[in-house]
C-alpha cells in the first residue's frame, strides 16, 4: 500500500495505491483526518486510480471521512480504475453521496 | 465435484495476515486458470472472512495478548475452489442478523457492515456456522466459469 496526500486549493487529494485492507485503514484515517481538520479543506478526492484491491474496510474509511467533510458542507469525489474495487464501491452505496470522477479537474 | 488438490494452514489472527491469506488463496486457485476478475472476487471474499476473525472473533478484551489462530482450508475441485476459514473466537449469536447488509457490532471503529454481503455476492455459495464462545466457520465456494 502506498499513500500520499496533496492539496489543490480547498481540495484534499488522497492517493492510495496497491492494496487497501483493514491493516492500513486505521493508520490512513488518522492521517486524513488531521488534514480534514484544517479550516481551508472543503472537499476530498480519493484517487484510487492505482488501487488494485479494496475490501469493506475501505468503505468504512470512506463513509467515516464523508461524515466529517459533510459537517463542513464539503463533498467527496472518487477516481477509480479497478473493476473489482468499483464493484465494491457500487455495491456499498458510496456513490449515493460520493461523486465519481475521471479526472482531478472534474473535482476541483 | 471431483477433488484435485487441497491444503490447510494455520496462522495468527493479525491484520498483516489478511493480505497473506488472500494472496495464498489466489495463488492456489490460479492452478485452475480462472480469470483475473474471478481471482479478485475470491481474494476479496477471503479478505472479508479473515478480517472478520481479526476484528470480531478475536477483537474483544478477552482475546487480547493471546495467540489467536485462524484455520484456513482450501480444496480445489474440477469446477472451482472451496475455502473454509475458521476461528475459535467469541462466535456470533445471531448469524442471520450478522449476515444482513450494513449490520455491524463495531460502528465506532468504522466497520461498514458489508463483509458478509461482499462474501455473498463475490462467491457462488457461503455457509456460516457459529457458536457463542466457541467460534465461527465460514465456507466459501467459488466456481470458475470456464470449468462449468
Amino acid at each position: 500500500m502506498k499513500f500520499g496526500l496533496a492539496h489543490t486549493g480547498n481540495t484534499l487529494i488522497v492517493r492510495i495505491a496497491g492494496e487497501l485492507d483493514h491493516h492500513y485503514t486505521d493508520e490512513i484515517r488518522i492521517r486524513i483526518d488531521s488534514e480534514i481538520m484544517k479550516p481551508y479543506v472543503q472537499n476530498v478526492v480519493f484517487d484510487f486510480n492505482k488501487l488494485t484491491f479494496m475490501d469493506s474496510s475501505g468503505i468504512g474509511m470512506i463513509v467515516g471521512r464523508y461524515k466529517k467533510i459533510k459537517a463542513v458542507g464539503g463533498n467527496i469525489y472518487i477516481m477509480c480504475g479497478n473493476k473489482t474495487v468499483k464493484k465494491i464501491l457500487e455495491m456499498s452505496g458510496v456513490f449515493q453521496f460520493a461523486k465519481i470522477c475521471d479526472d482531478i479537474n472534474d473535482a476541483v | 465435484m471431483k477433488k484435485i488438490n487441497e491444503f490447510s494452514m494455520k496462522f495468527l489472527a493479525k491484520s498483516n495476515n489478511e493480505s497473506f491469506a488472500r494472496s495464498i488463496v489466489g495463488v492456489f486457485a490460479s492452478q485452475l486458470d480462472p480469470t483475473v476478475d474471478e481471482i479478485s472476487d475470491l481474494k476479496t471474499a477471503v479478505s472479508e472472512a479473515v478480517t472478520n476473525c481479526v476484528v470480531h472473533a478475536y477483537g474483544t478484551k478477552a482475546y487480547e495478548n493471546k495467540e489467536n489462530m485462524i484455520d484456513m482450508h482450501c480444496v480445489l475441485y474440477d469446477s472451482g475452489i472451496e475455502v473454509t476459514i475458521q476461528d475459535t473466537g467469541k462466535g456470533i449469536e445471531d448469524v442471520e442478523l450478522a449476515r444482513q447488509a450494513l449490520y455491524t457490532t463495531a460502528p465506532e471503529s468504522e466497520r461498514s457492515g458489508l463483509g458478509f454481503t461482499i462474501m455473498e455476492s463475490f462467491t457462488d455459495n457461503i455457509t456460516v456456522t457459529s457458536k457463542p464462545d466457541e467460534g465461527t466457520k465460514v465456507t466459501l465456494l467459488k466456481l470458475f466459469k470456464h470449468l462449468q
